[in-house]
């Protein structure tokens, strides 16, 4: 066990764990964003940077700080380790600085993307960006293209998170698609938009943090805080069979797995789940999904709404982006 | 005339070859290690003679080996890194093309410290010619009984193989060119782990530069203590430079970490003054990802003191007045040169090299080379200067590896030692629409017309 402090909060976690997953374990505002790190997909994580994290204590060894940010996603815990997240200013700024550099060649559709209301780099930006670009150069573009008959690929929109080359790796028995070029001219492609054809390939499309990868078989049907999701289950001889149905009155627009309030799917469900059974009938309804990120998805939402809490969380927002710091009893060093 | 201890016989006629080579005195390193020494004792003289990497980064050669993990089951590889694309830097491939065998004498005495029985030379794929040149070699090594089994009767085996990169600067950093060795996408790693752990298929690996191994050579000859003896202080041994720019004399050079940089760049026996009976302007010490200097800073330090060919006396100063020996690229401008077009050009050079994995680097090189496009011809904004120091600074520290970094410091120190050349380029867009402006009129001069 090793025990770490995190913007001034102790938390004991087994070796091995990384920063990110400690700060998880704390809770709330210590833990940092995180974009390409996905906890149910091996190696990922260590490229987008928003995680990253000020190491102002190696270990109670070793006290000496690290020299320089490291990606809290990918660094592991050190016993009597001192973290600053957004205790740190020069984090904050840092972590902006990414934000500008993600959002520089997006293209900012979110009027028309499927993902909006539902998009980890909207959240992002909406919570460490600036209001304004400073970038006045062209954005780079993409043609789309189809990756196999049910997903879209947006290219303009990825954010090269690497997640949906992982899922292939890691998921289906056959990786047929992966990261051509470099620099900013690398895209996501199968070679020769070869089809993407197995039976956990949809997977891509949830583990996908921005409006890169949609289902096809739900583009543009609707904005997704128009619909109501359900939890549900069907017997699946493939997958656990445990998705999120996305609905309009008795109408299923979409099947995705369910994310935690990471955003993350822990069970990744199959193509037939996801594609073949958008009928009521086939699906053991549990009840509403609860879904518990600040997401507009929550805006039009039939459960009954906390107004106290929704206060809170408003005042929690409006603190944080007045760049705010927690209180001091929080972040005082151990 | 300074000592040579790599370039000696370089231009003894067929030193290519591996007979001539034999007859000035080669493969004596392998005999000597194989026969009378153990790995331990190599490494230890490695240890003793003080080398550095002589690829950029200077970290000590004998520390990195003895950091390798000897208690692995697995095997434990040599990796020799010739991806040499450093702007500014063509030493290896001189070395490699000229006196090919002394690299692999290099590595075959350097695996044998290390216990590897597979090595590699990585070379770059635009060196296709230099390949043909070690495949020679190695093939005359083969034949005379110094690689392949049982070498000199022995019982250590070595095998050496050389394997051409496909064309990408990054490969260059060694976790890309392990991945790339291993046939995949040349991403750099995360580290840790660290290749002396979980290098190349995930086993104990020593990746060095081509000079490095080379020095290996003389420093099992003449013993560490006696290598260690030339130089000064933590930079002992002779370094090759590659010299270029507004020179007289353009070309690679031996020399004795320790020399005076002034006498390097005005002597005849190196670079032979500035070409054309011109001003220093500026000058890039160490390879295209090393601050830039203003003749003055290069010549002394802030502290008035000679600077000298050391890798303590150029970071002299730190990032504020000093810069780097990094890989000895030596770039030399005469006051004829635009620091902002050389700027873009670098800038051009990382944008088009970055693999892309990480946002800050994949992001901030194209925004930096775009921004530096507009202000070079004359359609910049005088925002756009801080712009550029703010953009260097967010990618700066906040990478994978340390090509974020190698784009972030040239355009930090231009900006900060040429602040007035950028802001000219700014207010006074008509004179610089003509893409050799200083050429024309030089910015000393221009700077008294404009700025008083
Ligand atoms: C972007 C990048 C490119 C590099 N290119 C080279 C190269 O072409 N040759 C080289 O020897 N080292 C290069 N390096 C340094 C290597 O990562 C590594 O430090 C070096 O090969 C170690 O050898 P040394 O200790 O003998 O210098 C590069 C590093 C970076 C970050
Ligand atoms: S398509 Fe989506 S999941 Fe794949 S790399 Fe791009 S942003 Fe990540
Ligand atoms: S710093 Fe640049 S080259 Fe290095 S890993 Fe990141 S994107 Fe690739
Ligand atoms: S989440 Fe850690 S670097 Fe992307």
């Amino acid at each position: 066990m090793a025990k770490v402090t995190i913007d001034g909060i102790e938390v004991e976690v087994a070796d091995g764990t990384t920063i990110l997953n400690a700060a998880r374990q704390i809770g709330g505002d210590v833990v940092p964003p995180a974009m390409c790190y996905y906890s149910s997909l091996k190696e990922t994580g260590g490229k987008c940077r928003v995680c990253l994290v000020k190491v102002t204590q190696g270990s109670a060894k070793d006290p000496r700080p690290m020299p320089k940010l490291v990606a809290s996603c990918r660094t592991p815990v050190m016993d009597g380790m001192v973290v600053q997240n957004i205790s740190s200013a020069e984090v904050l700024e840092a972590r902006k600085g990414v934000v500008e550099f993600l959002l520089l060649n997006h293209p900012l559709d979110c009027p028309i993307c499927d993902q909006a209301g539902e998009c980890d780099l909207q959240n992002l930006a909406y919570e460490h960006g600036a209001a304004k670009t400073r970038y006045e150069e062209e954005r780079r573009t993409f043609e789309k293209i189809d990756i196999g008959d049910k997903i879209k690929l947006h290219m303009t929109r990825c954010i090269l998170c690497y997640r949906c080359t992982f899922v292939a790796d890691q998921l289906t028995n056959n990786r047929v698609h992966g990261v051509l070029n470099r620099g900013d001219a690398s895209e996501i492609s199968t070679y020769i938009e070869k089809a993407v054809d197995n039976d956990f390939s949809g997977n891509m499309i949830d583990v996908c943090p921005v409006g890169a990868l949609t289902d096809k078989t739900f583009r543009f049907k609707s904005r997704v805080w128009f619909t109501k999701p359900l939890d549900a289950h069907r017997d699946c001889p493939t997958c656990s069979g445990k998705v999120v149905l996305w609905t309009k009155g008795e109408e299923v627009l979409r099947v995705s797995a369910r994310k935690d309030q990471y955003g993350e799917v822990k069970e990744f469900i199959c193509n037939e789940c996801r594609y073949d059974h958008k009928n009521m009938k086939d699906w053991v309804v549990e009840g509403p999904r609860h879904i518990e990120r600040n997401s507009v998805i929550s805006q039009n939402h039939y459960e009954k709404i906390d107004l106290q809490k929704l206060k809170l969380e408003v005042d929690r927002q409006l603190t944080f982006q007045k760049g705010k710091q927690l209180p001091q009893s929080n972040t005082s060093q151990a | 005339m300074g000592k040579k201890l790599l370039l000696e016989h370089i231009n003894v006629p067929g030193i290519e070859t591996f007979e001539v080579y034999r007859k000035q005195g080669g493969y004596a390193s392998v005999e000597k290690a194989l026969k009378t020494m153990t790995p331990d004792a190599v490494t230890e003289e490695v240890k003793k003679s003080g080398l550095r990497g002589r690829g950029g980064a200077g970290f000590p050669a004998g520390m990195k080996w003895s950091f390798l993990d000897r208690k692995s089951e697995k095997p434990r590889y040599l990796v020799c890194n010739a991806d040499e694309s450093e702007p500014g830097t063509f030493k290896d491939r001189y070395l490699m093309e000229k006196i090919p065998h002394i690299l692999v004498e290099g590595m075959i005495t350097s695996s044998f410290a290390l216990g590897a029985r597979t090595s590699y030379i990585y070379v770059r794929g635009e060196y296709m010619y230099v390949i043909r040149i070690l495949e020679k070699a190695i093939a005359e090594a083969y034949a005379n009984g110094f690689l392949g089994k049982n070498i000199l009767g022995t019982d250590y085996s070595l095998d050496l193989y050389v394997q051409p990169g496909a064309g990408a600067y990054i490969c260059g950093e060694e976790t890309a060119l392990l991945e790339s060795l291993e046939g995949k996408r040349g991403n750099p790693r995360l580290k840790p782990p660290f290749p002396a752990i979980a290098g190349l298929y995930a086993s104990p690996t020593v990746v060095n530069n081509v000079e490095t191994i080379a020095a290996v050579v003389p420093i099992v000859n003449m013993g560490g203590d006696e290598y260690a003896k030339i130089g000064i202080g933590k930079s002992t041994g002779t370094k090759l430079i590659s010299a270029s720019g507004h020179i007289n004399k353009p070309g690679v050079y031996e020399i004795e970490l320790g020399l005076p940089v002034e006498e390097f760049i005005y002597s005849d026996e190196y670079c032979g003054g500035i070409w054309k009976g011109r001003k220093l302007k500026a000058c890039v010490p160490g390879g295209s990802s090393v601050p830039i200097l203003p003749g003055e800073l290069l010549l002394k330090t802030a502290k008035g003191e000679q600077r000298l060919m050391t890798y303590e006396s150029l970071s002299d100063g730190g990032f504020v007045s000093g810069s780097m020996l990094g890989s000895g690229g030596f770039i030399v401008y005469d006051e004829t040169a635009c620091i902002v077009r050389n700027l873009w050009t670098f800038a051009r050079f990382y944008h088009h090299e970055s693999c892309g994995q990480c946002s800050p680097c994949r992001e901030g090189t194209g925004w930096m080379e775009k921004v530096l496009h507009r202000i070079e011809h004359g359609h910049g904004q005088a925002s756009d200067i801080d712009l550029l120091v703010d953009v260097a600074k967010k990618i700066e520290g906040n990478t994978i590896c340390p090509l974020g970094d190698a784009a972030a410091w040239p355009v930090a120190s231009a900006i900060r030692h040429f602040r007035e050349e950028f802001e000219f380029h700014v207010k006074h867009p008509e004179k610089v629409v003509n893409p050799k402006h200083f050429e024309i009129t030089p910015f000393v001069s221009e700077r008294v017309a404009v700025i008083g």
